[in-house]
Formats: C-alpha cells, sequence, structure tokens
C-alpha cells in the first residue's frame, strides 16, 4: 500500500473539514440580492398618514430620485430589531446630505406614526406600504432590509438585518460617499 | 400516556391546520395542478427549509397570493419562475438552474460515486492479484501433490 493511499482518509478529512468550516461562517439568511447594479423597481406610493392620491402632498414616486444617491430603509413597527437599528439610521440622516427613505412594511399606519413619535423620524419621505406590495418587488424577505441607490437609479448596496455601528461605518457610509463621487 | 399520546396527535393535527393554505379556486383543474405544483418548488425565504406550501409566514402568504394571480392572469411556470428569480434570486428555486456557479451543487455527487466505484474496482483487482500470487501455480502444485501420491504408494507398498 503506497502512502499517498494511506493518507487519502486524512485528506478526505481535511476536505469535509474545510467544506463544513466555511459553511459554519456563512449565514444563511444574507441572500445575495439580484437587484444589486440593476435598475430599482419603479413605484409609486402613499406617503405615511395619506391616503394614495392625497394631492396636499402627493404620492412619492420613485423616479423623482433620479440625480441623487439615496438610501431606502424597509422597517414596521412590529418589527424588533428596528428599534436596534433606527438610531443608526437618525446618525446616518444627520451625517450625510441624502435623503433616507423610509419605506413602513405591512403595518398599521397610526402604529408607525406612534413608533416615529418616539423612536424618532430620520426619514426624508415616510411612505405608506401597508400590503407589502413594494416590498414584493424589491425582494424583500425579512425586515429590516436597507438599500443604497445611486444617481442612475440602480440598487448598488442591500443591507440585511438591522444596521449596526459596523454596518454604518463601514459598510453604508463609504458606500454612499463613494457613489456620490462616481458623478460630481 | 395516553394522554400524553392524544396531546400530541391534536398538536399535530393543529400544524398542519395551520400550515394549511387559504383554498383557492381556479377556472381550470389544470391551473389548480400547476398552482400546487409550483408552490413545492419554490422556497420560503423567510423560514428557509419550509417550501412555499408548507410556511405559514406572511412572506409565503403574499408569495402564494401572487402566484395564484399570475396563474389566474394566464402566466406559466417559466414566467412565475422569473417573476420570483428577478426578486430573490436563484435561491428561492428548490432545483436551482444548472449554471457555472451551481455545477459543482449538480455535477458533484455524480463525480464523487465514479471515483468511489472507480476506487471500489480498483481495490478490488487489487486484493484478487494478491490471492491469485499468494496460491501456487497449477503446474508446481500438481508436480508436489503427484510427488506426494507417489511416496503414500511407495509407504504402503513396503
Amino acid at each position: 500500500m503506497n502512502i499517498a493511499l494511506k493518507l487519502l482518509p486524512l485528506a478526505l478529512f481535511v476536505a469535509i473539514a474545510a467544506f463544513l468550516a466555511k459553511g459554519l461562517s456563512l449565514d444563511p439568511t444574507q441572500l445575495p440580492s439580484p437587484l444589486i447594479d440593476k435598475p430599482a423597481p419603479e413605484f409609486t406610493v402613499a406617503r405615511l398618514g395619506r391616503e394614495p392620491g392625497d394631492p396636499s402632498d402627493g404620492d412619492f414616486i420613485s423616479q423623482d430620485m433620479l440625480g441623487q444617491v439615496w438610501v431606502l430603509n424597509v422597517w414596521a413597527s412590529w418589527c424588533g430589531p428596528c428599534i436596534a437599528e433606527h438610531p443608526y439610521l437618525v446618525s446616518l440622516a444627520q451625517q450625510r446630505p441624502i435623503p433616507v427613505v423610509g419605506l413602513n412594511y405591512k403595518d398599521e399606519p397610526g402604529d408607525a406614526q406612534q413608533w416615529l413619535a418616539r423612536y424618532g423620524d430620520p426619514f426624508a419621505h415616510v411612505l405608506d406600504d401597508r400590503d407589502g406590495d413594494v416590498g414584493l418587488d424589491w425582494g424583500v424577505y425579512g425586515v429590516p432590509e436597507t438599500f443604497v441607490i445611486d444617481q442612475s437609479g440602480r440598487v448598488r448596496y442591500k443591507h440585511v438585518g438591522p444596521v449596526d455601528e459596523v454596518g454604518l461605518t463601514q459598510k453604508l457610509i463609504p458606500i454612499i460617499d463613494q457613489l456620490q463621487k462616481e458623478t460630481s | 400516556m395516553l394522554r400524553a399520546g392524544l396531546v400530541a396527535i391534536l398538536l399535530s393535527l393543529m400544524v398542519h391546520v395551520w400550515a394549511a393554505e387559504v383554498t383557492v379556486s381556479f377556472d381550470t383543474p389544470e391551473q389548480s395542478e400547476l398552482y400546487h405544483s409550483l408552490l413545492k418548488e419554490y422556497r420560503c425565504l423567510k423560514c428557509q427549509n419550509q417550501n412555499l406550501s408548507d410556511s405559514n409566514a406572511s412572506l409565503a402568504g403574499d408569495l402564494r397570493r401572487e402566484i395564484r394571480d399570475q396563474i389566474l392572469a394566464g402566466n406559466g411556470k417559466r414566467d412565475i419562475d422569473q417573476y420570483l428569480i428577478a426578486r430573490y434570486g436563484d435561491f428561492v428555486l428548490y432545483r436551482p438552474p444548472f449554471s457555472a456557479k451551481t455545477a459543482v451543487l449538480w455535477i458533484g455527487p455524480f463525480v464523487l460515486l465514479i471515483v468511489a466505484l472507480a476506487g471500489v474496482f480498483v481495490m478490488i483487482r487489487r486484493q484478487r492479484l494478491r490471492a491469485s500470487e499468494k496460491s501456487l501455480p497449477v503446474e508446481e502444485s500438481d508436480e508436489l501433490f503427484r510427488r506426494k501420491l507417489e511416496k503414500a504408494k511407495r509407504l504402503l507398498e513396503d
């Protein structure tokens, strides 16, 4: 029996261990979004607290955001992790002069307004997606989710789950800064 | 004991009741069949080890509604596949399409099987070779046997 054959079980073990170790380090809830680098799904939706078609402030039209970098944050008052995330969104809105748009996903408008009154409202626009139709088009599968959209209307980054200190300072802000440089 | 069994049965029934989708009606039996077969093909993104038919997540309910609407609008499996993949990626499919990314997934098991079979084949051949090396060649053993027989005859004759 030659040495290669003797080492075969060890080699197999190492290979399987390597695969399993890789598997352990992956987070199965973090799915790559097929929207990255694709045009963001267009939508028109009522603002929170208004009925669709209410002329006083107008519906939010996603195409109006073209020409600037903006952030779409999907949140709900029933979402626990959203509370943990919220201070970082407030901080983001203070640190960078870009619109942070809040998509209130499958929520009761009254609950959502109370929630914002309690935790603060960093959003340039708060949108009412009570049936989750916009969320469906954006491939939302877990709240909160945060998208960064560039000047040309393409989705450039998606953060699944609550944004934390690391997510804000090492991902969102550097990406936003880089995108803002792209055209200017 | 009996009570525990009953509770277990009731609990399992409840799970089934929860999991049951809202019964939906279609224009044709084919549409209904397509609907039910499709729900088993798609993964619920929220509870990833369940298909859309099993899952109680509200997202799964939305997707079931969307799929029903699309079937009623006359869309086929390909349209609905594309709709879901555009939003959630290949991960939504329990049977991902064959591509450079998924090649290892699809071919890997067969490659492993072939390697294993080849290994077994080589081992068996080696063992046979060794077994035949150990036993003496036929002529030689015949010679030995003949000599022993002659010796025995001589002993008997003496």
